[in-house]
């Protein structure tokens, strides 16, 4: 059942809410619906999958594109199951305990909840080299999203940069939507990316996407070891120059699809005061976090693809649910799917030459127009905002923040609300709506 | 088959399946040209999942509507940055 | 090492405007922050240069100050964002019209220029004010500045003159000839300034000079939305209350077209986490004055601590106690504006000779005309 919400100020209440609706968020609602809890989900997209598997079919709509047999089980145990979905609303803030304010395009709900399973998901990395910043650069996984949100890929020359594994779904569906892929280059050694390879073969629904990958992707180059140093064009991007570290080949080219991995999502946790490890949200074996009742789901735990991602939301949501029982029933697929999760850390770290890639005057803060050289000379990542405005755009660190802790070691700093540029009007909206509307409010 | 949307783009009319963004409508219709930086330089959208802000046009006379995230509807104008 | 003349306690921008006042003179300095310079209050704060007109000795020290930064304005980087916008105190009604009839004459008999906007002017000057506004006064001598990169070009001006900076060094306790530091160096000093805001009563207990947070909240950019600093009247209110929380409207254009809201102010409020109760309000006033402001995207919240004293004005002068401490805090919401007139008092008692104003209602030693804070 889907409410798009468009009226302003309204209230909704949940026992257990779970923000984001990709494979975690659809896992969590889906388990905690299996109680008599009253689920709701709430995402900024206009339908479940998040970005792996972004468009989903809504309940009678037709596929666009053939979907994987996991995705469209999921989505039918998630459409079918008693859950309230709240679509294109972004979270912004929490005014207070028990309540997430979050706003649409036209207006702004309230959203009060007993207990909260995070599912935010992760974003790209983004690291800047000269060029990056032409029309036509755009993360791996943007070229995906756009191209499954309708933009036009036929025919187009494409060139697949960066690293990790979701290069090689990027360019498999390119492929299919009938995009000319004309190299994927992928910055780990080759080396590391064979023994990973080798070690897909202990997860066979893994070695099997993997080989069916192989297979699909004959023909197209796929160079390890091998990294974007420049883009080039006049307004928008022309060409791609990469190198193994010896020789530099310049490609003529119509779309860079360039991401570095995966950040986690972790502003809302942050700023719910969620206790972190190494910038992933910390949770205890029924995935709850350091907050009492807030939990946590997927890609914020840790990158580790689908499969821990369906795992870690199952299990939060049965134990955001009451139901422990279930929730255990899962640890051991937990801990196999974990297990990938490592090899994959230590499979794409990123090499050292990619921290030299930015000349002085390439910008690092695209909101603000940063250079480089001008943050080279700050200590930290406050001092650097403060006297460059690096970071203080609307994005709020979310493209450079990664960037400036690859190439300075910076780590973020603590969260403030608002977690999205919001309209005043909507925290305005959010404050008047009392949790319990029989209290006294001045 | 998927009913078409019609809305504007920077004044000229466009047509595109249901379902389709803001965003890949603007590439659909050529244009590469989003919005410009601080200095002016061109920027087009960069990670598709509206955490960037690089997409950012102006949507029924709306500033700063990040289009990777909108669905088209019928009548909409959108303009980018001149 | 020689023991430098003075050290200064806290790199903000009265710190740094000390720093530089001394250097100017030739004096050796030492500048020791522990945390970032220009990050406490000076990140917080607004940046709007006012001279104010709510008694006569903060009208002497803001309008001598203005007038520093003004003459200052053509050396300063362009990061620094000097901007001559400015401000316009709204009136809602017939009388706080009278009330600017009233600033016009203290204004014009000190000699500071300023104009009457009636309701047609100020919805000429500020089209996005709502309608039915009574009018108001502008100041066109007003100005803007982005204060971080201001008191950071205060030091390195500063240290070009010799004078070194410490950062990231905590000072633990003032000793009768210099500073005691965390780590337990000491550093011994002819002078020692506490220009350390908020924490100054921590070095120098007895200090009545006590936090008082506001919030801020920052719009994404519509250029030309708003063209002065604009201020209601009530400001003056809500900024003279010794025990409420209380919100004001005040915004504030940015060259980069942002739009810069406040201004709010509690007391005993100890955490600087964004309270979006405060948050609310202080928008929702704003909005009373700007209504279309609800439409806006806000991209940014935080808040600061101004340091408070009981009577609005900064202690700028020796500390009765030990004649070789001085105090340089207490500026409250005036100490972007005030920091530069601060520099220069103190650069003069230090060098023995008269101000160009008197100084005698910012000493240390004075009795506070409110005795009580509550």
């Amino acid at each position: 059942m889907i409410k798009q919400v468009t009226r302003a100020s309204q209230t909704q209440h949940f026992d257990v809410l779970v923000a984001g609706a990709g494979p975690a968020g659809m896992a969590a609602a889906y388990a905690a619906a299996q109680s008599r809890a009253r689920v709701g989900v709430v995402d900024d997209n206009s339908g479940p999958g998040g970005q792996i598997w972004r468009g989903l079919p809504v309940a009678g709509e037709t596929p666009v594109h053939a979907l994987p047999k996991q995705a469209a089980e999921w989505n039918a145990r998630f459409s079918n199951a008693k859950i309230a979905m709240i679509f294109g609303a972004k979270v912004f803030a929490h005014p207070e305990p028990g309540i997430l304010a979050a706003e649409t395009w036209q207006g702004s709900v309230v959203l009060d909840f007993r207990k909260l399973v995070l599912a935010t998901g992760a974003r790209e990395r983004f690291l800047p080299f000269p060029g990056w910043t032409l029309p036509g650069v755009m993360g791996a996984g943007g070229l995906q999203a756009l191209v499954k949100s309708g933009m036009p890929i036929r025919g187009a020359r494409v060139v697949i940069a960066g690293t990790g594994p979701l290069l090689l779904a990027v360019a498999d569906y390119m492929r299919h939507a009938g995009a000319r892929i004309l190299l994927i280059a992928e910055q780990a050694p080759a080396n590391r990316v064979r023994r990973f390879a080798t070690k897909l073969l202990r997860h066979p629904a893994k070695a099997w996407q993997a080989a069916k990958l192989r297979a699909s992707l004959a023909g197209v180059p796929y160079r390890m070891g091998t990294w974007p140093i420049a883009a080039g064009g006049t307004d928008k991007l022309e060409w791609v120059e990469v190198t193994e570290g010896k020789k530099t080949q310049r490609i003529a080219c119509d779309y860079l699809a360039c991401g570095f991995h995966l950040v986690p999502n972790t502003e809302l946790a942050a700023l719910l005061g969620c206790q972190m490890d190494a910038g992933c949200v910390h949770v205890d074996d029924l995935q709850e976090t350091s907050v009492e009742g807030v939990y946590c789901a997927g890609e914020p735990t840790g990158i580790g693809g689908l499969e821990k991602a369906l795992v870690e939301g199952e299990i939060a949501g049965y134990a955001a649910a009451g139901d422990t029982a279930r929730a255990r029933q899962h640890f051991t697929a937990r801990a196999v799917a974990r297990g990938f999760a490592s090899a994959l850390e230590e499979t794409f770290a990123l090499r050292a030459e990619l921290r030299s890639l930015a000349a002085p005057e390439t910008l690092v803060c695209r909101c603000e127009d940063v250079p480089l050289k001008s943050l080279e000379r700050h200590k930290s990542w406050r001092d650097a905002k403060l006297q460059t405005r690096c970071g203080m755009g609307p994005c709020q660190g979310r493209v450079c923040g990664p960037a400036v802790e690859f190439l300075f070691g910076w780590s973020p700093e603590s969260v403030r609300p608002p977690i999205f540029p919001a309209r005043l009007e909507s925290f305005i909206a959010a404050a008047r709506i009392a949790r319990d509307p029989a209290a006294a409010r001045q | 088959m998927r009913q078409m949307i019609a809305l504007q783009i920077n004044g000229a009319p466009i047509a595109v399946p249901s379902g389709t963004t803001v965003a890949a409508a603007v590439l659909s219709s050529g244009v590469k040209r989003f919005r410009r930086a601080v200095h002016g330089e061109p920027r087009a959208a960069l990670c598709g999942m509206g955490t960037c802000f690089e997409c950012r046009v102006a949507i029924d006379g709306k500033a700063h509507a990040r289009s990777c995230q909108v669905v088209c509807a019928e009548g909409m104008e959108v303009r980018c940055d001149d | 090492m020689a023991a430098p003349d003075v050290v200064v306690i806290g790199a903000g921008i009265v710190g740094a405007a000390c720093a530089l006042a001394c250097a100017r003179e030739g004096l050796s300095v030492t500048v020791i922050e522990a945390d970032l310079a220009g990050g406490g209050a000076t990140a917080a704060g607004m940046g709007h240069l006012v001279v104010m007109d709510d008694s006569e000795a903060q009208f002497s020290l803001t309008r001598y100050s203005v007038e520093l930064w003004r003459e200052l304005s053509g050396e300063l980087p362009q990061n620094a964002e000097y901007t001559p916008y400015g401000t316009i105190w709204v009136a809602v009604d017939g009388e706080e019209m009278a009330h600017v009839a009233g600033k016009r004459e203290f204004y014009a008999a000190r000699g500071v220029a300023t104009e009457i906007l009636d309701q047609r002017a100020l919805a000429e000057a500020e089209p996005h004010l709502r309608a039915g506004l009574a009018g108001g006064l502008l100041v066109p001598g007003d100005a803007v500045v982005y204060p971080p990169c201001a008191a950071r070009y205060f030091i390195e001006t500063a240290e070009r003159r010799g004078t070194k900076l410490q950062i990231g060094r905590r000072v633990v306790e003032i000793l009768r000839d210099g500073v005691q530091l965390e780590d337990s160096t000491r550093i011994s000093a002819g002078v020692v300034v506490n220009a350390a805001g908020s924490w100054a009563p921590k070095l120098t207990p007895g200090v009545d000079v006590r936090p008082r947070k506001g919030h801020l909240v920052i719009t994404d950019r519509y250029p030309g939305f708003v063209r002065h600093q604009l201020v209601e009247l009530g400001y003056l209110k809500s900024a003279h209350s010794l025990s409420a929380d209380s919100v004001a409207f005040n915004i504030q254009p940015r060259l980069t077209g942002q739009l810069l809201i406040g201004s709010s102010r509690q007391f005993g409020a100890e955490d600087s986490s964004v309270e979006h109760s405060m948050l609310v309000r202080m928008v929702a006033r704003a909005g009373e004055f700007m209504p279309e402001i609800g439409g806006l995207l806000a991209t940014r919240a935080w808040t600061g601590f101004r340091a408070a004293t009981p009577d609005k004005l900064p202690l700028i002068g020796p500390w009765p106690e030990n004649d070789r401490l001085f105090l340089a805090t207490g500026h409250e919401g005036l100490g972007i504006t005030t920091s530069l007139a601060t520099g220069a008092l103190l650069a003069d008692q230090l060098m023995g000779r008269a101000s160009r104003i008197p100084h005698a209602p910012y000493l240390p030693g004075r009795t506070f005309q409110h005795a009580e804070q509550t």
